[in-house]
């Protein structure tokens, strides 16, 4: 009896350990996901795709037909569209939702915020053996549609969805930046624009124009508002400065290394003409567009996705018709400070797909996400801004390509702002680059363009902008933005913060519960070695 | 029976005055605080020091709020002030609350940013004024962001469709996103918007518009936002 008591013990504590192991591994991960050797097409598939579409009517048609026709090759599943217009917010609620287990499917998303989705395990599904796959892979046997194969996929597109050793997005659509110039007021400034611009020319045409005549107004435009240079993405200027000048940002592992003396150099370069008001950002004063529009800005510096705003003829504007200017609008890439070797950013959406317990259900978001790559929503995607299709097999289609060579025939669909912008990617893309994914590189980008902006604001505020101001400034991003807490890890071996409270209970009831064992087996031992020794 | 008479005419009269020093003191600013016309007069990207009103919240996010302020002279748009989620829930429309950061202007609209704030003792909470005669008018703007109300004016179509709104300006968005309408007074067409950090999907100002049809006669409050011109953000509307 008491053998069999002891036995019972130890079984009950065995029982009570298991659902702490289940406990300790079960709350935070999800099995990694297998391709089902068939896809079940006798099931059916509710499917939500998370897209982000730049305010723009056309795109979020373009998405409502790749579906529709999408749901006509599968009947079986059904995507639900939820729209957004800003990556932020996505990028927010997928985090909210990840703690809750309701991820999107599909997602419209930036490889900076993979990153940090990759802290929670196989949260992301990595795309590697998909994409290989020979039945419902790239270019697959299974499909029901024309998929592009892999080769297809501009390479460098596709490598800039890789990191941490897997691919975890397809490239969507890609843009870079450029410069919408108002080459009317350069002329009228006496100046000439070269062939390419550099920043000291920007620098020296915007002071130019800062002249007044004794009533107040811009000699340049007649009005009492000029800011001959605006910058809409901060974080953008502050990047391409720094790899222009082969500067520090960050390794490929996450080390920091932006706060260094090019950066204080190009942030002192920004607070002298932000004082004198020749320099200023979407964050400060509003849309580039808004102000080139109406005459009232000669550089504006805005994603090539933001052509279609950008001129006196664009076919999108906030600003009231009778504030409109006439002026002759120049494309160009921005302004380099080596322009033997430019150096312009790739950006654009990406997309991505998350897991479920349901492997068939990730196959069926598979599917959907491939589509989004067939020549017929490439083309039309990237034909409603300045993107590009990030297949070669669309951008060499007869009907891209058709697209491209009747720019300036309308102010819609053949807008010339507009071609020409994709065209300067088209012709550049070996131009561009992309900074390196880590869990924390979204908010290096946040930090790089924040220092812009506090020097524009603080030289505005007559704030004075010297050494120590830099050192505090430095001292600030580290700590706002928590660059000083990382640590260059993977993303299997990031850190995960303190264990919740239930986990440390969890944890102390397992402890406790091997002690216990230790002990039983310990004093059987010694009961047993006392029992011999009587014995004998 | 006049002894009582008199006692209770004279607790009438001190409770008046005590009612009436509550009006008073709310306007009163304390030392080192601008008046709305100096607010008004400062020049931009300078250091402003105001009290005011909690009138509503539109967002709350990364411990920065975004917020409709009002005085009995004028109003004033707190965008990204610094505050906790816990002193958030502790802006309801009324409180008063003295704000230190730096005027700005962003595309027409002047409001106070980089801002903190202190919660202060006073209620004030703003009758909507009626700015009907002003659409259209230079004027207008010497009410921005104040609490007003549109009366009388015909629902007409948001595009091309006929459609009496759109999810976003353009019809690009869903159920949850900012609504445009129009509105017409007088032959003259005014754009109005129902902000969707400010009136979600659930409210009742946002349910109403999304029944709205064109031709409709309504009353609109809200407050006198500006983007590139006037962009009332619309709270309540009533269909006559």
């Amino acid at each position: 009896m008491r053998k069999l008591s002891a036995k019972l013990c130890l079984l009950l504590l065995f029982v009570l350990m298991l659902p702490c192991l289940t406990a300790c591994h079960g709350s935070r991960s999800m099995d990694a996901f297998v391709i089902p050797e068939q896809f079940d097409t006798n099931r059916t598939y509710e499917l939500t795709f998370w897209a982000k579409n730049d305010t723009n009517k056309t795109q979020t048609e373009i998405y409502k037909k790749a579906i529709a026709d999408f749901e006509k090759a599968y009947p079986n599943i059904k995507i639900n569209l939820r729209l957004y217009t800003d990556y932020s917010r996505i990028y927010n609620d997928v985090i909210t939702n990840i703690a809750t287990g309701t991820t999107p499917n599909i997602c419209i998303t930036y490889p900076d915020h993979i990153a940090t989705y990759l802290t929670g395990n196989q949260v992301v599904v990595p795309l590697d053996e998909l994409m290989t796959d020979s039945r419902y892979g790239l270019g697959g046997s299974e499909l029901r549609f024309d998929s592009p194969t892999r080769d297809e996929i501009v390479p460098q597109f596709l490598n800039e969805c890789s990191f941490a050793e897997h691919t975890y997005a397809l490239p969507y659509m890609r843009s870079t930046e450029c410069c919408y110039v108002n080459k009317t007021y350069v002329e009228a400034l006496g100046y000439t624009l070269p062939e390419q611009l550099t920043w000291d020319f920007i620098w020296e045409v915007s002071e130019a124009a800062m002249a007044k005549d004794a009533a107040g107004n811009y000699l340049v435009n007649g009005q009492k508002v000029m800011i001959p240079f605006i910058y809409k993405s901060t974080d953008n200027m502050m990047i391409q400065a720094l790899r222009q000048q082969d500067a520090g940002y960050s390794t490929e592992d996450g080390e920091i290394l932006i706060f260094n003396d090019t950066t204080k150099d190009f942030l002192y370069t920004i607070a002298e003409h932000a004082k004198t008001g020749a320099f200023s950002t979407f964050k400060i004063s509003s849309y580039p567009a808004n102000f080139l529009n109406a005459g009232q800005c000669i550089f504006a510096i805005d994603s090539t996705a933001g052509s279609t705003w950008m001129g006196s003829h664009a076919p999108l504007c906030d600003i009231a018709s009778e504030a409109l200017v006439e002026f002759e609008t120049q494309v160009m890439m921005l302004p380099q400070f080596d322009p033997a070797n430019p150096q312009m950013i790739s950006q654009g959406p990406s997309v991505c797909i998350f897991n479920k317990t349901d492997s068939q259900e990730v196959l069926a978001s598979w599917l959907f996400m491939q589509y989004l790559l067939s020549n017929e929503v490439q083309i039309a995607y990237a034909q409603t801004e300045g993107y590009v299709p990030v297949t070669t097999k669309a951008q060499a289609d007869p009907a891209y390509q058709d697209y491209l060579s009747r720019a300036g025939e309308d102010n819609s669909l053949y807008y010339d702002i507009k071609i020409e912008a994709s065209k300067l990617l088209l012709n550049h893309a070996a131009d561009t680059f992309v900074t390196p994914v880590f869990n924390g590189s979204a908010s290096l980008r946040e930090a790089s363009g924040q220092m812009i902006e506090n020097v524009t604001k603080s030289v505005k505020r007559k704030e004075t902008v010297d050494d120590a101001y830099m050192e505090k400034l430095f001292r600030d991003m580290n700590s706002l933005y928590r660059l000083d807490q990382r640590t260059h890890t993977s993303p299997d071996e990031e850190e995960l913060g303190p264990l919740p409270t239930l986990s440390v209970v969890l944890l102390s009831v397992l402890a406790l519960t091997w002690l216990g064992i230790l002990l039983y087996v310990t004093k059987e031992a010694i009961n047993k070695r006392k029992t011999q020794h009587n014995d004998h | 029976m006049k002894k009582s008479l008199i006692i209770t005419l004279a607790l009438i009269m001190v409770l008046s005055l005590a009612g009436c020093g509550k009006t008073d003191s709310a306007d009163k600013k304390s030392e080192g605080v601008m008046t709305y016309a100096e607010y008004v007069a400062a020049a931009m990207d300078s250091e402003v020091v105001v009290e005011t009103y909690v009138q509503a919240k539109q967002s709350w996010w990364d411990n920065k709020a975004t917020v409709y302020t009002q005085d009995k002279d004028g109003a004033y748009f707190l965008y990204n002030m610094a505050c906790s989620e816990e002193d958030y829930a502790k802006l309801t429309p009324g409180t008063k609350i003295k704000v230190t950061g730096y005027k700005s202007e962003w595309s027409g609209e002047v409001e106070i940013v980089d801002a903190t704030f202190e919660i202060e003792d006073g209620n004030f909470v703003a009758a909507a004024m009626d700015a009907t005669s002003l659409l259209g008018t230079d004027d207008l703007i010497k009410h921005q962001n104040e609490f007003v109300t549109f009366k009388g004016l015909t629902v007409e179509p948001a595009d091309e469709s006929g459609a009496a709104f759109l999810y976003n300006w353009d019809g690009s968005g869903s159920q949850g996103d900012d609504l445009y309408f129009n509105v017409s007074l007088n032959g003259q067409i005014y754009s109005f918007t129902v902000e969707s950090y400010l009136c979600d999907s659930s409210t009742e100002v946002y349910k109403v518009v999304e029944g709205l049809q064109v031709g409709d006669t309504i009353d609109a409050e809200g407050f006198l936002y500006w983007y590139e011109g006037a962009n009332p953000h619309i709270t309540s509307v009533t269909v006559k």
